[in-house]
């Protein structure tokens, strides 16, 4: 059989993946993750008596730990499956890839276990993420003049 | 290529499940479940490891056999060097050949346990296979605590480990035949879609075994596939009725067996070499015992890729290996 033939075939078996509903869940639970973001950083802002900016940071940090700490607890990975990218694309998501792969790799040892493998998902998000900085902090001098 | 048997036969089997597959509806044909998936080991490979030793021990109490008195141990899984076989080979000390067919893997091992048993080069044989959910996640997809999303073709790798001891002691189960699959490419590349890449491999064996039986799909009670998923079952009726003409009404799918599909979050359903066994061994070859079925053609299939191969975007072949059970009562 050619292959358009069998990839027909396959077509009409293979269930249609909900795209709406997946975006319209990853929507609402990312932006109940902003908004949660938004109220750390300000009761930091008002109980610490500190600038917004650092406020932020706090709020960074606390949304990181709580990341690393569901996914060690072992639950986040049932929260990601459902709610997907509005999970994954928010910093929980980054922390939560980095803990998952130390977690695995942990019982092959410190260095070629957890230190070479720590990255492994989140080490493109990285990479990446540092990359297109400078491509849009160039863009940012050239079009607006820094 | 088909080989027919005339004095081979399962004298008994072992299986051993995970928590997932102890919640499916095929409970009670376990011989052992565990109630966690690290079974009191460190690691998910010591874990894979640790429960097929455990599965073999179980099957020489049950056929009360010293391991001294088995000529050979034939034994795969899906981890890298198939290190859950070779370590458990390394414990039990007797003659070894380790085999690497995916998800195929068991009738494979039948496969080569009955024509050594056939041709007297041995009187009893173990065969045994294994997987385990976490190391598979590892090994070929992503760390297990990551959980992302996949798509509803996608499979779950069945935790168990199975054994068979394959005698020319007579018993309740014959094996009558066996084909010896030839390796398929279907041009699909999605690892997320096994169903799809393995549908061709199990018709050309199916096909290939009717023919060189002289048998009709008719004559078996049920034709069981290995892992195709609630979808790859569908695209196989199809392809084989507009490939080769042949309708399978009486076909069944154990990754469809193995959990309850609608309730538990399995996406299509089982796959792993476990997860044919896990269904044969308990379930099939009780129903077997009992009259309720008289013959019964097992076709494993397994698709041959790594992750790296995935990741250069090649196709993925499959292969599929038929195993033809009888009731022998």
């Amino acid at each position: 059989m050619e292959i358009n033939k069998y990839n027909a075939i396959v077509k009409k078996h293979t269930p249609k993946e909900n795209i709406l509903l997946n975006c319209l869940i990853s929507f609402i639970v990312g932006g109940f993750m902003g908004v949660v973001g938004e109220i750390l950083i300000e009761l930091y802002a008002y109980y610490l008596h500190i600038p917004t900016k650092e406020a932020s940071t706090f709020m960074i940090i606390t949304l990181v730990f709580l990341g690393c700490f569901f996914t060690a607890l072992g639950f986040f990975d049932n929260w990601v499956r459902f709610a997907k990218c509005g999970l994954i694309v928010p910093i929980t998501g980054f922390a939560h890839a980095m803990m998952s792969a130390a977690l695995e790799y942990r019982r092959e040892g410190f260095v070629t276990g957890l230190g070479s493998n720590m990255f492994k998902l989140a080490g493109s998000v990285i990479l990446f993420g540092v990359v297109s900085a400078y491509v849009f902090g160039i863009l940012r001098i050239i079009l607006m003049g820094g | 290529m088909t080989q027919e048997y005339e004095n081979v036969y399962i004298n008994d089997t072992a299986t051993i499940s995970g928590t997932y597959e102890a919640k499916g509806p095929l409970s009670n044909f376990f011989d052992k479940s565990y109630n966690d998936l690290y079974f009191g080991s460190k690691s998910w490979e010591d874990a894979e490891i640790k429960m097929l030793g455990e599965c073999i021990d179980i099957l020489l109490q049950k056929t009360k056999k010293k391991i001294s008195n088995i000529d050979a141990l034939i034994s795969g899984d899906l981890l890298n060097q198939i290190v859950s076989s070779s370590f458990n080979a390394s414990k039990v000390g007797i003659p070894f050949i380790g085999i690497y067919a995916a998800c195929s893997t068991s009738t494979l091992g039948l496969l080569i346990a009955s024509n050594m048993i056939e041709a007297k080069q041995a009187k009893s044989i173990i065969t045994s296979v294994s997987s385990h959910n976490c190391t598979s996640e590892k090994q070929f997809r992503q760390p297990v605590e990551y959980g992302g999303p996949k798509p509803k073709t996608a499979t779950f790798t069945v935790t168990g480990a199975a054994s068979a001891l394959v005698s020319s002691k007579k018993s309740k189960i014959r094996i009558t035949s066996s084909t010896l699959g030839s390796v398929v490419d279907s041009g699909v590349k999605d690892a997320f879609n096994m169903g799809a890449v393995m549908a061709p491999a199990a018709a050309k064996t199916i096909y290939t075994h009717l023919v060189n039986t002289k048998t009709k799909v008719g004559d078996y009670d049920l034709i069981l596939t290995g892992d195709l998923g609630r979808y790859g079952k569908d695209i196989l009726k199809d392809y084989m009725e507009k490939e080769y003409g042949i309708e399978l009404n009486n076909l069944d799918d154990t990754a469809c067996m193995i959990y309850d599909i609608d309730k538990q979050d399995v996406y299509a359903g089982g796959s792993g070499p476990a997860c044919i066994p896990l269904v044969t061994y308990g379930y099939i070859l009780d129903k077997m015992k009992k009259g309720k079925l008289k013959k019964v053609l097992m076709v494993a299939t397994g698709s041959l890729h790594s992750q790296v191969t995935v990741n250069l975007k090649k196709t993925i072949p499959a292969v599929s290996h038929a195993i033809c059970l009888e009731a022998n009562l």
